[in-house]
């Protein structure tokens, strides 16, 4: 280490229930995670196998900062490549979707397949005998980096990393059934839009896995009387903590004992004048009405009541990040059932009734961060291990889980 | 579209008086510009243009349009912050028994209460406006973003 420099971070003890704040706010700490995190073992979603129907589609998205290119090519596979010409570095594809036969750099013209490899150098022979590539120039050792490819249920999947598992085997059975359990059938995109988050990228992570603040947060539904007591839940974790699920059930009447005497307590002066989007069609076969999983490190996957969505996580820099909504249908969807989806979509979101606030709390953290990178956190809710729940929420499990994955994949 | 100055001065008071109300947070007044059975949407320009009807805010009939405001006013937590409307280049586009369609330009202004001033959002109206005892109302008001991206979040209508 060279005299000038910051000694490297590292964290005092084994303890994952209390995070320094200096890793929200570190720009070190913020380059390692794009090399170890993102470009590390583990699977990015792209985007939507729903997206790119056709052969020569395109779209651009992100692996934490880096702009990656996926394309359908003339076999139908699906390929991930980094948007980063050979030649001077330049995003090849600046547009963010399309239809295309080659993926060619505006800059010189150099020229890709869709499969990523350089197929075409401009003036390669030089002009009158003049120029051009050197003989011994291989264009088979310059084409755009590939990622690794997995595709389920429709998602797609890349990796920088030969180290990652299969995916199966990265998710582990009991969340890859729950994922199985949302995308039952073929997805149709109903939209998009995006969200800056005036935070670091783990301060969203963490809040996704993080039941316990829901109910406190997020008043919404206490506020309007629209709380169930005949509701219970929990929340399941990866064995290797790196990903979890955590949702809610309505049980059905008869099963339990319903205490009159909490259903009063909720009771209060305020209630919707239309509650149709609060309705419910139980289209997945059972009667879970919240279904939050997510997938180490970006992905969260969203069912409420019928509001189907993913939503990519990307870092923009050590205090922001953008978070990318995809509204989800079923391709099968009647009209009714695609009217209600979008009245019900209007509880998340950027403006959503129960998930704005997602937005304004990790921008406190971070404002609180900045005043000491050296004290800690404390999460010790359902504690202090990696522990599924059953029949309580309240608990910060699975936020332990992801600082587990963040610590293994950043040898820290 | 040729129009009637007369009524083209009515719908700029409309717009007008809309954006004060907004602006002056007098937000319990929003509602009772829109029909009863009044459609509100916040979408994309992306999302309209490529005929993707997901929204950041739908709200179909006067219900739902008081439940967004009672719903920030007691439930969401959030900066508190203030909008500046600025708007123009109104054109009657088309009338017929569903009503007359207006489009307009808008930008608005968010100051927070730190200070930080940001141009929030900029876009179109799109409106079907119809007349209800002698007023002016939005039957539909669509909101068409240019921007697919949100600064932090959304509460108070556009």
């Amino acid at each position: 280490m060279s005299g000038n420099q910051a000694p490297e971070f590292t964290w005092p003890d084994d303890d994952i229930s209390r995070v320094p704040y200096q890793v929200y706010t570190d720009a070190d700490i913020y380059a390692r995670e794009q090399a170890q995190i993102f470009q590390g073992p583990t699977w990015n979603f792209l985007c939507l196998e729903a997206e790119l129907p056709n052969p020569g589609d395109y779209k651009t998205t992100f692996v934490g900062e880096a702009s990656i290119i996926v394309t359908r090519d003339d076999d139908g596979a699906i390929n991930g490549l980094l948007n980063r010409c050979a030649h001077k570095g330049a995003l090849v594809c600046y547009k963010p979707c399309g239809n295309t036969r080659h993926l060619t750099c505006v800059y010189h013209n150099w020229s890709y397949d869709l499969d990523g490899n350089l197929a075409a150098v401009a003036f390669s022979k030089g002009v009158g005998g003049q120029g051009g590539l050197p003989d011994d120039f291989e264009t088979a050792g310059h084409g755009l980096q590939r990622l690794r490819i997995e595709t389920y249920r429709g998602l797609i999947f890349g990796t920088f990393s030969d180290a990652t598992p299969a995916f199966a085997d990265y998710m582990g059975p009991k969340l890859l059934a729950s994922i199985d359990r949302v995308l039952i059938k073929p997805l149709k995109v109903l939209g998009y839009h995006s969200q800056m988050l005036p935070n670091n990228w783990k301060l969203y992570a963490e809040n996704t896995r993080d039941s316990y603040h829901a109910s406190l947060l997020h008043v919404f539904h206490n506020t309007f009387g629209i709380v169930r007591p005949n509701m219970r839940g929990g929340v399941q974790i990866a064995d290797s903590g790196w990903h979890h699920r955590s949702y809610a059930e309505r049980v059905p009447a008869g099963d339990v004992e319903i205490d009159k005497e909490k259903v009063r307590s909720l009771k209060n002066q305020y209630s919707l004048e239309d509650v149709s989007l609060m309705e419910h069609v139980e289209e997945l076969g059972d009667t879970v009405t919240n279904s939050i999983q997510t997938v180490f490190p970006s992905l969260v996957i969203q069912q409420i009541l019928n509001a189907l969505a993913v939503r990519q996580l990307v870092p923009r820099g050590p205090d922001r990040s953008e978070l990318f909504w995809t509204i989800l249908g079923f391709e099968d969807d009647d009209d009714a059932l695609l009217e209600l989806r979008l009245k019900v979509n209007n509880l998340v979101g950027p403006a959503g009734f129960v998930s704005m606030e997602d937005g304004l709390a990790g921008g406190l953290v971070q404002r609180g961060a900045v005043a000491d990178p050296a004290a800690r956190t404390v999460m010790p809710m359902g504690g202090p291990g990696i522990e599924p729940s059953v029949g309580s929420r309240v608990t910060e499990a699975a936020v332990r889980g992801f600082w587990k994955g963040w610590r293994e994949c950043m040898g820290i | 579209m040729n129009t009637d100055q007369s009524l083209r001065l009515r719908i700029e008071d409309l717009f007008t008086d809309y954006v004060h109300t907004i602006d002056d947070d007098r937000l319990e007044e929003w509602p009772d510009y829109f029909t009863d059975a009044g459609r509100y949407r916040i979408i994309t320009r992306e999302n309209h243009e490529r005929g993707l009807p997901a929204a950041l805010i739908y709200c179909d009939g006067k219900g739902m349009l008081r439940d967004r405001i009672s719903a920030m006013r007691k439930a969401n937590v959030f900066d508190p912050q203030t909008y500046c409307h600025t708007g123009g280049a109104v054109q009657v586009v088309g009338a017929d028994d569903d009503g007359i369609q207006v489009r307009s330009n808008f930008t608005v202004i968010r100051t927070l209460s730190d200070g930080a001033m940001s141009t929030f959002a900029c876009g179109r109206y799109l409106d079907r406006i119809t007349e209800e005892d002698g007023a002016l109302k939005f039957a539909e008001r669509t909101v068409v973003i240019d921007s697919r991206r949100v600064d932090t979040l959304l509460v108070i209508p556009l």
